[in-house]
């Protein structure tokens, strides 16, 4: 068979499957899903990078993960919110940091919801750094844990997405936009 | 507080909800002086915009005086500022090249995903203006939370008044930005379809920027006449067939720049917009879209069409292949109101445009309602309606 691949980013393919596009991407770990979302950040590389490598901050954007704690310079804790009123939680490990250019990072312990991620940083001139960021997972419970998973709004693409524009948000504005009015709505949006 | 709230087509209501609160730390809160009726309101009204939701607070022409400022604000308590319609945050790529309207931060990161699927990138937020564009609340309220406040609002010297200064918030920059849009070069001949305020300060603003003549179209003869008090030339198109007059009266060429002032409830009954009006009522299409098919169909080749008149999703029988034989030009989209305000606050201080000429009715927020009922009922006498909180009952 030959490869007719193109310049495009591995999870735009329309038909390889998501553990071969992983491998493209870089990423090891187990899983049958991967999501890589792209944003344009007006800040620089090494701002941007010292943000995230502080792993407590991704919940300041991160709307499902209540709580990271540090462990070690390698290990962290993770909460995140499950369907429902549920919360899920793992153990990450780094496996790899180039400062000012990319982070990634796999659960471990953790065979339920085994995940891996990488966040990478490209200068982008007067734009300021492209950052992407990807993800690769196993669904809870196969199809049946995606369905719920999307009712409830916690699609991984379109969450991914709105991560990181919140990100952006934060990066570049110094707060993350709402269109409440009051504390109590505001509140209730993000419960 | 008291605010105007939308329940569905036709509906809306004074109602009591709880008065806004500083969240964030650029927020402004802004006690409400002045605040308009916009003919972007009444697609709102008439129920053309998708995303609407029971409650929403309109209204995106606000001015008043800063009650509450955040630590990020560089607003103090007391000052008077006018409020842009656009919620940008000053400090993204967009903001960087003043265009303001495309801000990627102004919008909350989970209402972006309708414009994203929808328009393929999505955009600044807007206030009181659908959850496409924010979910903000709007400006027909005693308060707003205005986000961003150290980039957005405006602030009015002393001794000027609300009324020469409120259009500042919309339309004045929008007629400016659509004669901006035309490119226009001296010796020009500019048409201004829609003689709305969006389109009598196109016609202004077009004079100012050099144009020779302006030619205004509209049917209400009110509104004709205040185009022809700033030398516009005026086409009634219910008496007169309108590409053939134009064709005339540009000596067989057709006009050089074409401003569309319409947008997407263009009234009348011709052939073109009853289909279109069948599929309105049938769901088959969204916008009725006569008056920018006629902009295209007229313009002289190599010509210019600004369009600040807003269309919301798709338009059929477009004249995709007039636009590329003539070789044509569009330029459009939701006003960078931050960019202009300081030149058009100077413009009306050193009293080279007036605004005042446009309010025609000025009713306390409590009646609002039948301001929104006159204004969609009585456009030939109802120019503009400004609400002011606090005013005394007039008869209506
Ligand atoms: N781009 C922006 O940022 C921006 C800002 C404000 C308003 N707008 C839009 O600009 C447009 C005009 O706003 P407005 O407040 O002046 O509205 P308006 O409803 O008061 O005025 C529209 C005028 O067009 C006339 N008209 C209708 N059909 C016509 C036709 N076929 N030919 C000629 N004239 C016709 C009407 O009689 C009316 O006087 C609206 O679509 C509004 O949503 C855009
Ligand atoms: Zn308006
Ligand atoms: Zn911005």
């Amino acid at each position: 068979m030959t490869d007719i691949r193109d310049d495009a980013p591995a999870a735009t393919a329309k038909h390889a499957s998501a553990t071969q596009n992983a491998a493209r991407e870089g990423l090891s770990g187990e899983g049958d899903t991967l999501i890589a979302r792209s944003v344009t950040i007006n800040r620089s590389r090494d701002d941007l990078y010292r943000f995230w490598r502080d792993f407590p901050n991704l919940a300041k954007f991160m709307e499902n993960v209540k709580r990271i704690d540090v462990r070690d310079d390698c290990t962290s804790h993770w909460v995140v919110a499950g369907p429902g009123e549920t919360t899920v939680e793992w153990d990450a490990q780094i496996t790899q940091d180039v400062p000012g250019e990319a982070i990634a990072w796999a659960s471990t312990n953790s065979p339920d919801v085994s995940n891996s991620g990488r966040v990478e940083f490209r200068d982008a001139g007067e734009r300021g750094t492209v950052v992407t960021a990807t993800i690769f997972y196993k669904a809870p419970a196969g199809f049946v844990g995606k369905l719920i998973a999307k009712l409830f709004q916690r699609e991984p693409g379109i969450q991914a997405r709105r991560d990181l524009r919140r990100f952006k948000q934060l990066m570049e504005t110094g707060e993350v936009a709402t269109a409440a009015r009051t504390l109590k709505q505001r509140e209730e949006e993000i419960a | 507080m008291r605010a105007l709230t939308w329940h569905g087509k036709h509906d809306v209501r004074v109602d009591t909800v709880d008065d806004p609160e500083i969240l964030n730390p650029r927020d402004a809160i802004i006690k409400v002086t002045s605040t308009a009726i916009c003919g972007s309101d009444l697609h709102l009204y008439d129920g053309f915009i998708p995303t609407m939701k029971a409650g929403d607070i309109l209204g995106h022409e606000f001015m008043g005086e800063v009650v509450e400022t955040g630590p990020g604000s560089t607003l103090r308590k007391g000052q008077r500022v006018v409020v842009p319609f656009t919620i940008a945050c000053g400090s993204c790529y967009h903001c960087g090249k003043h265009q303001y309207s495309a801000c990627d931060n102004g919008n909350p990161a989970d209402n972006q995903d309708i414009a994203q699927e929808l328009y393929g990138q999505p955009m600044s937020g807007l206030f009181g203006y659908s959850h496409m564009t924010g979910g903000y609340a709007g400006g027909q309220a005693e308060y707003v939370r205005v986000p961003f406040s150290d980039v957005g609002p405006i602030v009015i010297p002393d001794g000027i008044d609300d009324d020469r200064v409120l259009f500042l918030s919309d339309i004045l920059p929008t007629g400016w930005q659509a004669a901006e849009n035309a490119e226009i070069e001296p010796g020009d001949t500019v048409v201004v379809w829609g003689c709305g305020p969006v389109g009598l300060f196109a016609v202004q603003s077009a004079f100012l920027m050099g144009a020779e003549r302006v030619i205004a179209i509209d049917h209400f003869p009110r509104r004709l006449e205040l185009a022809r008090r700033f030398g516009a030339e005026t086409i009634n198109y219910e008496e007169t067939r309108t590409y053939e007059a134009l064709i005339e009266m540009t000596g067989g060429i057709g006009p050089d720049a074409c401003i569309d002032a319409v947008g997407l409830e263009a009234h009348g009954f011709f052939a073109d917009n009853v289909w279109d009006q069948i599929k309105v009522s049938t769901f088959t299409g969204t916008d009725r879209t006569h008056s920018i098919r006629q902009a295209i169909h007229a313009c002289r080749k190599g010509g210019r069409i600004s369009m600040p008149a807003v269309y919301g999703g798709f338009v059929d029988k477009f004249p995709l292949g007039a636009f590329m034989e003539k070789g044509l030009t569009l330029k459009t989209g939701q006003t960078h109101v931050q960019h202009y305000l300081p030149g058009l606050l100077n413009a009306i201080v050193e009293d080279k445009i007036d605004t005042t000429f446009l309010i025609s009715h000025r009713l306390p927020l409590e009646q609002a309602p039948d301001g929104y009922r006159m204004f969609h009922d009585h456009q030939n006498d109802v120019t503009k309606v400004v609400l002011k909180p606090g005013l005394d009952r007039v008869a209506a």
